[in-house]
């Protein structure tokens, strides 16, 4: 099973980097989206796999999953949506202001920054 | 806790000028100089204990691991440099008020003057090396601010990048240098390096460290050869130059040679070092000095030469030339700094600082020609006054000082107070004697009380200390002196010295050369310009130059703008890295008990991986790439599911549903095709630039999850302290809440931030531009949405928000023992909200929504900081929680947690933070022209309603 999710990491990581590497906006931020999904897995997969153990807290439990990677993945999920969504409306600002969804300076644009 | 008190007041006092300018400027200056009379009189009450030889201290652990203390200490010296940098920048502060024009932003002014005020009262305060240093660095800092005030000057900018990239280079050294200090010393404590000085000078690393403090020393302190730094600085306004560059931040390296005077001093590299450097620059400083026609040249320069001396008597190494060290420091405080000011007011009112162009403002300005007058002959060595006294005692420690042959320093010394006397009385007879001119810029004449005040002051001090030295001075130097060697001191300052005694005939030689030089001084000039020297700001630039273009040119190559072309590099660069790193090690593989294969995840994993190769195949249609977005996220809160995560998985599934229906809403106004635009060559290299990353990551999870853990993971601690320390029996939850609250805290700030910011991108987009012009002309398509608000959809929602409310009031209730907790309950309350959005229109919700999403992510992080602040009431840290069982009837018995109150803050956050961007999203759709009916739905309204 761990060479699966294994696999599922790197795939999803692969695609999200694949995507990331395009020229227009929309397909970078699926791409950062499909990162973020392999990041938080691979961090919940850095506690060990383990499957049918109780989350709570009781006195019959055999034993229990790792916590920690669980509440940092937690919190970076919700983080994640922050980010999505901000560079999701920088996006649509830089679609709007300048009338095409490039994400690379051209020459004009980079005389223009010096 | 006072000294550390007196150090903070500045920093606070930055922050009222900002606030108060609205108020005028007699308030704010009023306030900025309260703030620092109230450090002043603070150290004055410590002022009595310091005199009778004790030192005072205060002692804060800030990481004592790193041995990094906020430990202050008042002793003799840090008394008179306290009280220096206090006193004059309580006078500055009243002369900036008069000083600075209607035009200059006076509030800006003040802060930054405070933040260095701080920075520099840290310095002579701080018993911790550590703790000096930072102080050190924020005076670079802040001087760079100061000297670069008047932004809209060229050379404001120029003097300010010189300054800090000469004073923080030399911070650097410094920065080294006290660390080999501490190492040797086996503390960074002042107190304890102070006594340390047989094993320091015998140590090794003595060398290194003294040659790296005498950099910092001697960048901060305009000595040869980084003197050149310091004219440059004089773009600065006026009570700058007074303040930074006579009387506080060029005396830094002086006070750190002082301080580290008992332990490096002695020594014949100290001696060589050190006297050497500072003779050079006090006759280099003084001949330039006398040609320059700027007059703030000549005092910048004038002070140069006056730092070496002070830095050429410290070098000396004799408990006598240290005391000399110490009053002349007094003196030239007083004397430069009335000089500056004159300056300033002479350029006020002239408007100009041109010797060229000045003359006989004697007669205009009987005022300031007095105090510039006294400050002048005291600077010349001129009895009585102040100058007088130190220069005769510097001369004679120069006649017994033997510097390679016996007669060479004292030549030395007596050419330099020889240029001194000539610069001096150059500034007095170019600038005030002679005849009246009728060609000046501006008709000058005295300035308002207000303006003069602060010189007048000053030259008053350099009458009272040069008439009646014991009286006002001598106790003074007694305790600083007594702290920088280190003995008790007893100076005794006398006017005359007896027929005798070398000084005498020195001073007559230079007063007599002096005064013959300016006599000579049409033909010396002549000469001095036919000269060629070198400039010291073209050396500079010419060093700077290249190494500018250089990173210049690296950064240009590596990041020109393009996106990709920088995640590529980035990419590669970790990918390189990683694969470095592992054919370094030895592989073997996993020995970690692996799961077996189960039918139901195989085909969840079928899936998941048909779902990624989907979305890069078709990611060109972007609701497709979309819709398969939603299927990953699904399939992986349910893999979190299985492998015991349901707080994952309940998080995941609700972030899922918010993320994609925003960025549907997005793609509303975006293309719904993304265009096939690299070659074939291209997408070529970057699958292989992904597939290289993600056979990394996938490998490098696979090796994690075949290996049991290389040490003890904290995690045992966070379960076995779940239920008795935090009270509930859902780990994650304790661990979000209660053990690491404190992340939390910030990362629930983290996302209003980002809801904020949305919110404000929104309201730029919509001012009024090319961007609202696009979305006003934006196509209406009705065609698509066909019925907009379906009846079932409409009465389903409605049925449902207040069961979905329900069930998240639900998780967040039982968060704290079993899955929920306040970001998902957040999280379902927000699609709750957004469900009647989709289904009865953005109008008819906004119309009945009664509160602002600001105020409730406002009230999220308020209440959570509430629940932090109040474990202080019961003594304990910030964010300690407690809990407490209640027997309510008829419920049976619960636990209430002050966790809870802090998850509530994080369900309000979390709340407030997804639907302010949401519906940030839906104002860009009304504006582009989306039909709204605020009414209510059709459905409500009663027979014949319109």
């Amino acid at each position: 099973m761990e060479a699966l999710i294994a696999i599922a990491i790197g795939s999803l990581t692969a695609a999200g980097i694949y995507l990331m590497l395009r020229l227009r906006t929309f397909p970078v931020i699926i791409g950062l989206t499909m990162l973020s999904y392999a990041v938080n897995v691979f961090i919940f997969a850095a506690g060990r796999l383990v499957p049918g153990l109780p989350a709570i807290i009781s006195p019959d439990a055999a034993g229990y999953t790792d916590p920690l990677p669980q509440a940092l993945v937690l919190t970076a999920i919700v983080i994640s949506f922050g980010m999505t969504a901000v560079i999701v409306l920088m996006a649509l600002g830089a679609w709007l202001e300048a009338g095409h969804d490039k994400v690379d300076m051209d020459d004009a644009d980079q005389e223009a920054s010096k | 806790m006072t000294l550390a008190l007196i150090a903070a007041l500045p920093f606070l006092g930055a922050l009222l000028p900002g606030l108060l300018i609205r108020a005028g400027r007699n308030a704010c200056a009023a306030v900025t100089g309260s703030v620092t009379l109230l450090a002043l009189v603070l150290l004055a009450m410590q002022a009595p204990a310091v005199l009778r030889g004790e030192v005072v201290t205060t002692r804060i652990e800030w990481l004592p691991s790193l041995g990094l203390n906020a430990n202050f200490m008042l002793d003799g010296l840090g008394l008179l440099f306290a009280g220096l940098i206090l006193g004059i920048g309580l006078l500055i502060i009243l002369y900036a008020r008069f000083y600075l024009a209607k035009s200059d932003p006076m509030g800006v002014f003040y802060t930054y003057l405070m933040l260095f005020q701080g920075a520099m009262v840290g310095i002579v305060l701080s018993d911790n090396i550590l703790l000096l240093l930072i102080f050190w660095e924020l005076t670079s800092l802040s001087s760079f601010l100061l000297i670069g005030y008047w932004k809209h000057l060229p050379e404001g900018r120029q003097g300010a990048r010189m300054a800090l990239a000469v004073t923080g280079g030399g911070g650097l050294a410094l920065i080294a240098g006290m660390l080999i200090l501490g190492n040797i010393a086996g503390s960074y404590d002042l107190s304890v390096i102070l006594t340390q000085k047989e094993a320091i000078q015998a140590s090794d690393w003595y060398l290194p460290a003294l040659i790296l403090i005498l950099l910092g020393c001697f960048a901060k302190s305009a000595q040869f050869p980084f003197h050149f730094w310091l004219p440059h600085a004089m773009a600065a306004p006026t009570p700058v130059s007074a303040y930074l560059h006579s009387a506080t931040m060029v005396k830094a390296g002086i006070f750190l040679m002082a301080r580290l005077w008992p332990v490096l001093a002695g020594t014949p590299e100290w001696f060589w070092i050190v006297t050497t450097a500072g003779l050079i620059t006090m006759v280099l400083g003084a001949k330039i000095a006398f040609f320059k026609d700027d007059l703030k040249a000549l005092l910048a320069f004038s002070t140069v030469s006056h730092l070496g001396l002070i830095t050429m008597l410290l070098g000396m190494g004799t408990a006598k030339a240290a005391t000399v060290a110490v009053f002349h420091i007094i003196n030239h405080a007083t004397f430069k700094a009335a000089l500056f000011m004159s300056a300033g007011i002479v350029d006020h009112e002239a408007h100009t600082r041109d010797l060229k162009r000045l003359g006989g403002l004697r007669h205009l300005m009987p005022v300031t020609f007095t105090i510039a007058g006294i400050a002048a002959l005291s600077m010349a060595g001129i009895p009585p006054f102040n100058g007088f006294l130190s220069k005769e005692l510097m001369l004679e420690e120069a006649a017994h000082t033997a510097l390679g042959p016996a007669w060479l320093l004292p030549v030395l010394a007596t050419v330099g107070a020889l240029f001194s006397v000539a610069y001096s009385f150059r500034f007095l007879s170019h600038a005030f004697l002679g005849p009246k001119r009728d060609d000046y810029p501006h008709m000058p004449h005295d300035p308002g009380f207000g303006l003069w005040a602060a010189p007048g002051f000053l030259a008053l001090l350099v009458v009272l200390i040069g008439v009646m030295p014991m009286t006002t001075a001598a106790w003074l130097v007694d305790v600083a002196a007594g702290a920088v060697t280190g003995a008790p001191v007893e100076v005794e300052i006398k006017h005359w010295h007896g027929l005798y005694a070398p000084a005498l005939w020195m001073s007559l030689a230079a007063v007599g050369g002096g005064l013959a030089m300016l006599g000579a001084f049409v033909a010396l000039r002549a000469m001095w310009d036919a000269t060629p020297r070198p400039e010291a700001k073209a050396i500079f630039d010419g060093i700077i130059e290249p190494l500018a273009a250089l990173a210049r040119a690296v950064t240009q190559a590596l990041h020109n703008g393009s996106l990709t072309r920088a995640v590529a590099i980035g990419t590669v660069a970790i990918t390189a890295a990683g694969l470095w790193a592992f054919a370094g090690g030895a592989y073997s593989a996993g020995t970690r008990a692996m799961l077996p294969l189960s039918p139901v995840a195989v085909i969840g994993w079928g899936l998941l991986m048909v779902a990624v190769a989907g979305v890069v195949l078709v990611h060109r249609n972007r609701l497709m790439s979309l819709i398969l977005i939603g299927i990953i996220g699904l399939i992986i809160s349910l893999g979190f599911a299985w492998l015991s995560a349901p707080d994952l998985a309940l998080t995941q599934i609700t972030v899922e549903v918010v993320t994609v229906v925003f960025m549907l809403l997005a793609l509303n106004f975006l293309p719904k095709e993304t265009p096939r635009e690299s070659t074939a060559f291209r997408r070529g290299r970057d699958a292989l630039i992904a597939i290289g990353a993600g056979a990394g990551i996938g490998g490098l999870a696979y090796a994690i999850m075949t290996r049991d853990f290389a040490f003890p993971s904290i995690s045992a601690y966070h379960l076995a302290q779940s239920k008795p320390g935090a009270g509930g029996t859902n780990a994650v939850n304790t661990i979000i809440v209660d053990f690491r609250g404190y992340d939390t805290f910030g990362e629930i700030i983290v996302l209003g931030i980002a809801a904020l910011l949305i919110y404000a991108l929104v309201e730029a987009l919509l001012k009024p531009g090319s961007a609202n012009d696009r979305l006003l002309a934006m196509p209406v398509r009705a065609d698509i949405a066909g019925d907009r608000h379906p009846l079932l959809m409409v009465m389903a929602t409605r049925f449902l928000l207040p069961v979905a409310m329900m069930i998240g009031v639900f998780l967040y209730f039982r968060g704290h023992n079993l899955p929920g907790g306040g970001f998902v309950a957040g999280l379902v309350f927000a699609i709750a909200t957004v469900m009647q959005y989709m289904a009865s229109g953005l109008g008819w919700t906004e119309a009945r929504q009664r509160i602002e999403y600001h105020a409730l992510i406002a009230a999220g992080v308020l209440v959570a900081a509430a629940a932090g602040v109040g474990s202080w009431l019961f003594g304990s840290p910030f964010l300690s929680s407690s809990y407490t069982y209640v027997n309510l009837w008829p419920l049976e018995q619960f636990e209430l947690a002050t966790a809870a109150i802090f998850d509530l803050g994080v369900f309000l956050c979390v709340l407030g933070a997804v639907l302010l961007a949401l519906n940030s999203l839906s104002r860009m759709a009304r504006r582009a022209g989306e039909t709204v009916s605020a009414d209510p739905y059709s459905v409500d309204r009663p027979e014949g309603g319109k």
